[in-house]
């Protein structure tokens, strides 16, 4: 077997308490997690148990208080520059119209600005927005914003992309318009993908595997599935098949419990 | 989306008529002295004099160069050491408190040191207004550095950016729109500094021009100076305003509540 794309090792991360009561705060506690080359994984828990944190160690933003992140067999110092991030919440820039925010990364690279704007062209017509190129951020929908951002990380070819809860924020029919998209977008190239979300039935669509985190503190992984559902897929026909309906009911079963304790957690 | 605006132009115009007739009617029947408060169609007149006579123009000019000069350094520099002290940490916890104390001062009595330093020339009065200019510049572009969105910065430094990227692509722009939200203040007391600077000992500028008038009791005088350099406050914050909508094309209008994001 090659080396993992990304290999979270007993990865923990404890936040210093603010104020008063200044207990540190552990979200996450000895996870362990790989993404293969080429696999597409899916984390899924309770709101609140620490999923953009292991995202946000993967991506090299953030250094776990034990334990290594490792990239392509080596440890992670630093951002992590072969992945690609596209956030939970808004991230675009707000002074560059769409085509600039598509560029930005490319511009960082020095790339000439007018190879730099063709090739966001080309990116925003992928995502369906070839005509919004001269729009600000504050005048596009926030299913728009999202697309953008998804160009903005694409446009560089990253080999791992960490994307936290992407399409939470869509209606139903763009989201999985946008899903099955993704989905083109990943069967082209194989890349390794961590993929955040808070929606089971999402998960089970679009990945190879799905972890289960517990709700927090001290989240860890308590299930880990197998999807051997078959490829290429379509992310609202596959939702009707038997094989789905009883991996949905599997892993919901691992997961109901954790959700049901940060549930209480959150009203104590 | 143009929405209809409520025609107010008419209200505006009759407030200040009205306020103009009252005054004049106060100050020509008695119950006001003239000699203290003046009367508006002499200090009308008197501007009309100067305006057309010509009279005002080089000392307007004199007061207008200071303020603009004032008002670009002290931008420039605010801007600059902003973006410096907020970017560093332990440099801007060791000025804090030297900071705090130098913005408390009234620096207005600063004038005479200047006077003494640069002479009765503009830059003393260039000087003035820099202080004024300067502190208002560098809070708000210190706090814009320091709010700046962690999540756009993350976006940012995964996108490839380098410290230097950063700071032109990130920090700077961020920035400008807090150095806008107080541009109007600062252009006011660029103009606060200059006037008040000549007030002090000049030999040209409008703020002299109403020194010898107060010198010689012609209060008419005083008030068509003041009637000028509000003029001019107007004129300068409306070309902030023009400036402020070339540059800031990305920001959400004000007015268009259509555009507000979620
Ligand atoms: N900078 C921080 N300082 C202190 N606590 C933090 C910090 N960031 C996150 N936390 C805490 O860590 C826990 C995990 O946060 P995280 O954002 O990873 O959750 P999440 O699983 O992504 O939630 P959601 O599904 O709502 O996005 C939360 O309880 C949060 O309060
Ligand atoms: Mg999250």
């Amino acid at each position: 077997m090659s080396v993992p794309a990304l290999c979270l090792q007993d990865v923990t991360c404890r936040f210093a308490g603010r104020g008063l009561s200044a207990q540190p705060y552990t979200a996450v506690e000895g996870v362990r997690l790989s993404v293969e080359a080429g696999e597409f994984l899916s984390v899924v828990g309770p709101t609140g148990c620490g999923k953009s944190t292991l995202l946000n160690m993967a991506a090299g933003l953030l250094q776990p208080s034990a334990g290594t992140v490792q990239v392509d067999g080596r440890p992670l110092s630093g951002i992590n520059r072969r992945a690609g991030y596209l956030f939970q919440s808004d991230a675009l820039l707000p002074w560059r119209n769409a085509r600039a925010n598509v560029a930005t990364g490319l511009d960082f690279r020095g790339i000439a600005p007018a190879e730099a704007r063709a090739q966001a062209q080309r990116w925003l017509e992928r995502v369906g927005l070839g005509r919004a190129g001269e729009r600000f951020p504050h005048q596009l929908s926030g299913g728009m914003r999202k697309r953008v951002a998804l160009a903005q990380m694409l446009i560089l070819n990253p080999a791992l992309l960490l994307m936290d809860e992407p399409f939470s924020a869509l209606d139903v029919q763009t989201r999985q318009h946008m899903e099955n998209e993704l989905l083109a977008i990943w069967q082209a190239d194989r890349k390794a993908v961590l993929f955040i979300t808070h929606d089971l039935e999402e998960a089970i669509a679009l990945s190879d595997r799905v972890v289960v985190l517990s709700a927090g503190p001290a989240s860890r992984v308590v299930g880990e599935f197998l999807i051997d559902l078959p490829r290429p897929r379509d992310v609202a026909e596959i939702r009707l098949t038997s094989t789905f309906l009883d991996l949905h009911r599997k892993i919901w079963g691992a997961l109901r419990a954790e959700v049901m304790k940060a549930h209480e957690q959150n009203q104590a | 989306m143009n929405r209809t605006k409520p025609r107010l132009w008419p209200w505006h115009l009759a407030l200040l008529l009205g306020v103009f007739g009252l005054w004049q009617a106060l100050t020509s029947s008695g119950v006001l002295p003239e000699f203290f408060f003046g009367q508006p169609t002499k200090v009308l007149l008197k501007v009309a004099q100067w305006i057309l006579g010509g009279e005002i123009y080089p000392h307007l000019a004199v007061t207008l160069v200071e303020t603009l000069l004032a008002f670009a350094l002290g931008t420039a520099l605010g801007l600059v050491v902003g973006l410096w002290l907020g970017l560093m940490p332990t440099a801007s916890a060791l000025a804090e408190p030297y900071i705090t104390a130098a913005n408390s001062m009234p620096r207005v009595v600063l004038a005479p040191i200047f006077a003494v330093w640069f002479g009765l020339g503009i830059w003393s009065k260039v000087a003035l207004g820099v202080t004024l200019v300067f502190f208002i510049v560098f809070f708000n572009v210190y706090q814009g550095v320091r709010e700046v969105d962690p999540v756009i910065l993350a976006n940012a430094r995964m996108l490839g950016a380098s410290r230097r990227q950063l700071v032109r692509h990130v920090y700077l722009p961020s920035a400008t729109s807090w150095v806008f939200s107080s541009l109007h203040t600062s252009v006011g007391m660029a103009f606060v500094g200059a006037v008040v600077g000549e007030y002090l000992g000049s030999a040209r500028g409008v703020g002299y021009l109403i020194l010898q008038a107060e010198g010689a009791f012609e209060i008419n005088t005083v008030f068509a100076g003041i009637l000028v350099l509000t003029g001019c406050a107007l004129l300068l914050d409306a070309l902030v305003n023009l400036l402020e909508r070339r540059l800031l094309t990305w920001r959400p209008s004000r007015d268009g509540a259509a555009t507000t994001r979620d």
